[in-house]
């Protein structure tokens, strides 16, 4: 029994990784804004999204680390090879568009966090930029990426602001399993943007990348799997404490819009200079790490997926293209925080809807994929498997129809 | 010159006329049946109705972007035939291996060039295309005249690999037989690049690689490639194959393979193995792998005291695959003691009569068993070593650890 114990902890913690990298870049700057928005404005109402969200988020996670351990392969490669060049074509510049807008929100994450401590965003911006390029292309990556791990104990950081401000508990327990549903733009785009930024078309690409990379195999799906729930539900958590905490902090206040995510850590301020530190503290960190990881990703998944070379290890001469997306993505990333008067909340919010707008299409060549016996052998979906996967596409589908529907409406109502 | 050639995307939805000149359907996909030809597009298949025709190469009268016009209408009903090489379902957007460019790449289109034989055209595998040049050929195909395409994609560097140097990656081993699917370029290529490309398939390629390659390659091979992925090949192959690979390795390579692996698999590789091998695996198995013991390994060559630089001639005449990494000799007593180490180049200074006690190096360096990693590389790095002999409890000769061995070690950290 007790050998047996420690044989799966060790291979639960040769498969760590992955799964929660992908959990917690999934809490970068867009998504603290976006659940800091949604407590402040909409108060407890948006917390029942996160329990539908997090059984989403492991059904797709899942879904894709054990396409990468079964077949050894990339989500683009696998895309490519099932579905052909042209669809994959599309999926990757729609990647690389959605991307863009999180990087953005990414630099803007590190702009605004370190501009609470008075440092300007024209020394932090173009000094990340140039870190992050530095580390990926020196290959020292691997070793700051420790780091960031050890660093996403600031997470942590949310859960005591979402206790110090002291949010009206019984509240949130009740809103958090009671659906409300209303057929307002506003409210549909909240909850688009709740799940698009809980479930980004990036995730699935950078998790079966990583799960291939670190050699996971068919032996270990199920320690895989572990480590993919436990992630997912640790996101979940930590979403679940910043929406409180800007509910019980900015909402019963006075519900309001807000700026980014920094106007959320000055709206915590009231309750305490820690609350304020730790939730800018956070932001920072989260900015970092997915900044340093996004434009990699991308730039590895589009050059896989269109059979251009690619990686670190390999010279500029000899992956031309990889080498320029990966520069390119930074460098617009960057720069687009630089110029004064750029709508970078207008970005971010459109980059959530559009990630919303693109997940069914990704989880569609999943759950196709997955079903392939020729690809899976025995570890195609099971019966339930497939039901939460349709029933997910079905539903985003719903929802963003839904949206466009109301945008035709205010349009021409407008006119 | 360029009016003889024809992309694989052209040829798909190319119209094909009967001879009244009535179209009768649009090419789906072609094949080649490399058993009988392994360049000639030996079947275009046309979907005109509900099912598939195949058009055999030789009823085709001329072919070019404009349509195939046929001599012969006699065609036959399309059925799945597994000695097809199929071009859509078999080769587009798959990966192959790149023997001469030593990678792994990804079909984007191929390029045929048309012949005249017998009073027909035909087509001829020329290159398999990649890169940039074939990627917007596939992207604008059906949106932009053909014509208008090879213009436009004239400014874009091409990226082709010639058809011989491709190799097909097929995991099934029947239907590797019936593609006729070899591994001469695998096994001509260097053995570190094969690990290389053998780190960048998937778990089920790099096996079927493996499984199928000449076991004294797969043994080169696999001893470059990644620790992790070294063992969860060897977990999936064969034991039998399994065992004659690890023959094949030098017995410290070997030993550190079976270490890694399983206990259950590494005993039935064991047992598989011819006796001498095992034996000398077995021994080396013993030892912790960050030890003296577990870095060295057991081939090398001992003469008693009293050799002259003849009789080390001679050895290493009979040691002749020692030749090319061999850089020292050790001499020993009747005991097994060791003596003294002779660097291999200083034979050619002296007469074949000479004691080659006379050429040995002054300080006689040696470690135990032991002997810890760090200190090992330590005292090759301080001395300056490169081969440094490995004593047992009682002081007898029992392996080497050489440059190379130290240089794995130092960039595993």
């Amino acid at each position: 029994m007790g050998k047996r114990l420690r044989y799966s902890l060790v291979t639960f913690l040769a498969v760590l990784g992955p799964g929660f990298i992908t959990a917690m870049v999934d809490n970068d700057a867009g998504g603290i804004y976006t659940y800091s928005q949604a407590g402040a404005r909409w108060g407890y109402l948006p917390l029942w999204t996160l329990l539908p969200i997090t059984i989403l988020l492991i059904v797709t996670q899942e879904m894709c680390s054990r396409m990468g351990a079964v077949t050894g392969k990339g989500l683009s490669d696998l895309i490519r090879e099932e579905f052909g060049l042209r669809t994959t074509f599309v999926m990757m510049a729609a990647l690389i568009l959605l991307n863009l807008t999180n990087i953005m929100a990414d630099f803007a994450g590190i702009a605004s966090s370190l501009e609470l401590f008075g440092i300007t965003r024209y020394i932090t911006v173009p000094l990340g930029g140039v870190a992050v390029w530095l580390l990926a292309v020196r290959g020292t990556y691997r070793s700051v990426e420790k780091i960031f791990l050890l660093a996403c104990i600031v997470y942590v950081a949310y859960i005591i602001s979402g206790i110090l401000v002291r949010p009206n508990w019984k509240q949130a327990a009740i809103d958090s399993v009671r659906p409300v549903m209303m057929l307002q733009g506003e409210y549909i785009t909240m909850v688009i943007g709740m799940v698009g930024t809980s479930i980004a078309p990036w995730m699935q690409f950078y998790q079966q990348a990583a799960t291939v990379e670190k050699g996971v195999g068919p032996k270990e799906v199920r320690a895989a799997r572990v480590e993919v729930i436990l992630s997912c539900i640790l996101t979940s958590v930590i979403a679940f404490f910043i929406v409180v905490a800007c509910a019980g902090a900015i909402y019963n206040v006075k519900p309001r819009d807000i700026a980014d995510a920094a106007d959320a850590a000055l709206g915590l301020k009231p309750f305490g200079q820690y609350t304020y530190i730790l939730f800018a503290a956070g932001l920072l960190n989260a900015s970092l790490f997915a900044v340093c990881i996004l434009p990699l990703s991308t730039s590895y998944t589009v050059c896989e997926g269109l059979g251009f070379e690619s990686g670190v290890n390999r010279r500029f001469q000899e992956a031309p293209i990889f080498y320029w997306l990966f520069t390119l993505l930074i460098v617009v990333g960057a720069g687009s925080v630089l110029i004064p008067g750029f709508p970078l909340v207008k970005m971010i919010l459109l980059s959530q809807v559009l990630n919303g707008a693109v997940l069914p299409f990704v989880l569609i060549f999943m759950t196709l994929l997955i079903n392939k016996s020729k690809l899976m052998h025995e570890w195609t979906n099971s019966r339930f498997y497939n039901i939460v996967a349709w029933t997910s596409v079905a539903l985003m589908i719903g929802i963003v129809l839904a949206l466009v529907a109301l945008s035709v409406q205010q349009m021409t109502r407008g006119s | 010159m360029a009016e003889d050639i024809l992309f694989f995307t052209e040829l798909l939805g190319l119209k094909v006329f009967d001879l009244k000149g009535r179209r009768i359907g649009a090419v789906r996909d072609a094949a080649i049946v490399p058993l009988i030809d392994p360049v000639r597009v030996d079947r275009y298949l046309i979907g005109g109705g509900d099912a598939w025709l195949t058009i055999r190469y030789d009823q085709v009268r001329s072919l070019s972007l404009d349509g195939i016009w046929l001599r012969d209408e006699n065609l036959t009903p399309y059925h799945s035939d597994e000695y097809m090489l199929r071009a859509v379902r078999d080769l587009l957007d798959q990966q192959i291996i790149d023997a001469q460019g030593r990678k792994v790449v990804r079909v984007a289109d191929i390029t045929f060039e048309i012949r005249r034989e017998n009073g027909g055209e035909l087509l001829w595998v020329l290159d398999i295309d990649v890169g940039l040049r074939s990627i917007f050929r596939r992207l604008a195909q059906g949106w932009i005249p053909p014509r208008w395409v090879r213009r436009l994609q004239q400014p874009i560097p091409p990226n082709s690999i010639r058809w011989e140097f491709c190799n097909i990656l097929e995991p099934d081993p029947l239907r590797r037989l019936r593609l006729n699917i070899s591994n001469r370029l695998l096994e001509g290529m260097h053995p570190a690049d094969l690990a290389d490309i053998a780190e960048d398939l998937s778990p089920e390629d790099r096996e079927a690689i493996f499984e199928n390659i000449d076991s004294e390659v797969a043994a080169d091979a696999l001893t470059e490639v990644d620790p992790d992925i070294q063992a969860s090949i060897f977990e999936s192959l064969e034991t039998e194959k399994a065992a004659d690979i690890v023959e094949e390795m030098a017995p410290d390579h070997a030993a550190d393979v079976l270490g890694r692996l399983e206990e259950e698999t590494s005993k039935d590789i064991l047992d598989e193995m011819e006796h001498e091998p095992k034996a000398e695996v077995s021994e080396l198995l013993e030892f912790e792998e960050d030890t003296a013991g577990g870095m060295m390994n057991t081939e090398y060559i001992a003469l008693p005291e009293s050799a002259t630089v003849g009789d080390a001639i001679e050895a290493l005449k009979e040691n002749e695959e020692l030749a090319e990494t061999l850089n020292t000799i050790f001499l020993i007593d009747a005991q097994d003691g060791l003596t003294a180490t002779i660097p291999v180049a200083r034979l050619c200074l002296y007469a074949s009569a000479a004691p080659l006690k006379d050429l040995a190096a002054e300080t006689l360096i040696q470690v135990p068993v032991t002997e810890r990693q760090d200190r090992v590389t330590e005292l090759v790095d301080k001395y300056n070593l490169l081969a440094l002999p490995v004593v047992d409890e009682e002081g007898k000769l029992t392996g080497v650890i050489t440059a190379d061995d130290i240089i794995s070690v130092l960039r595993a950290k």
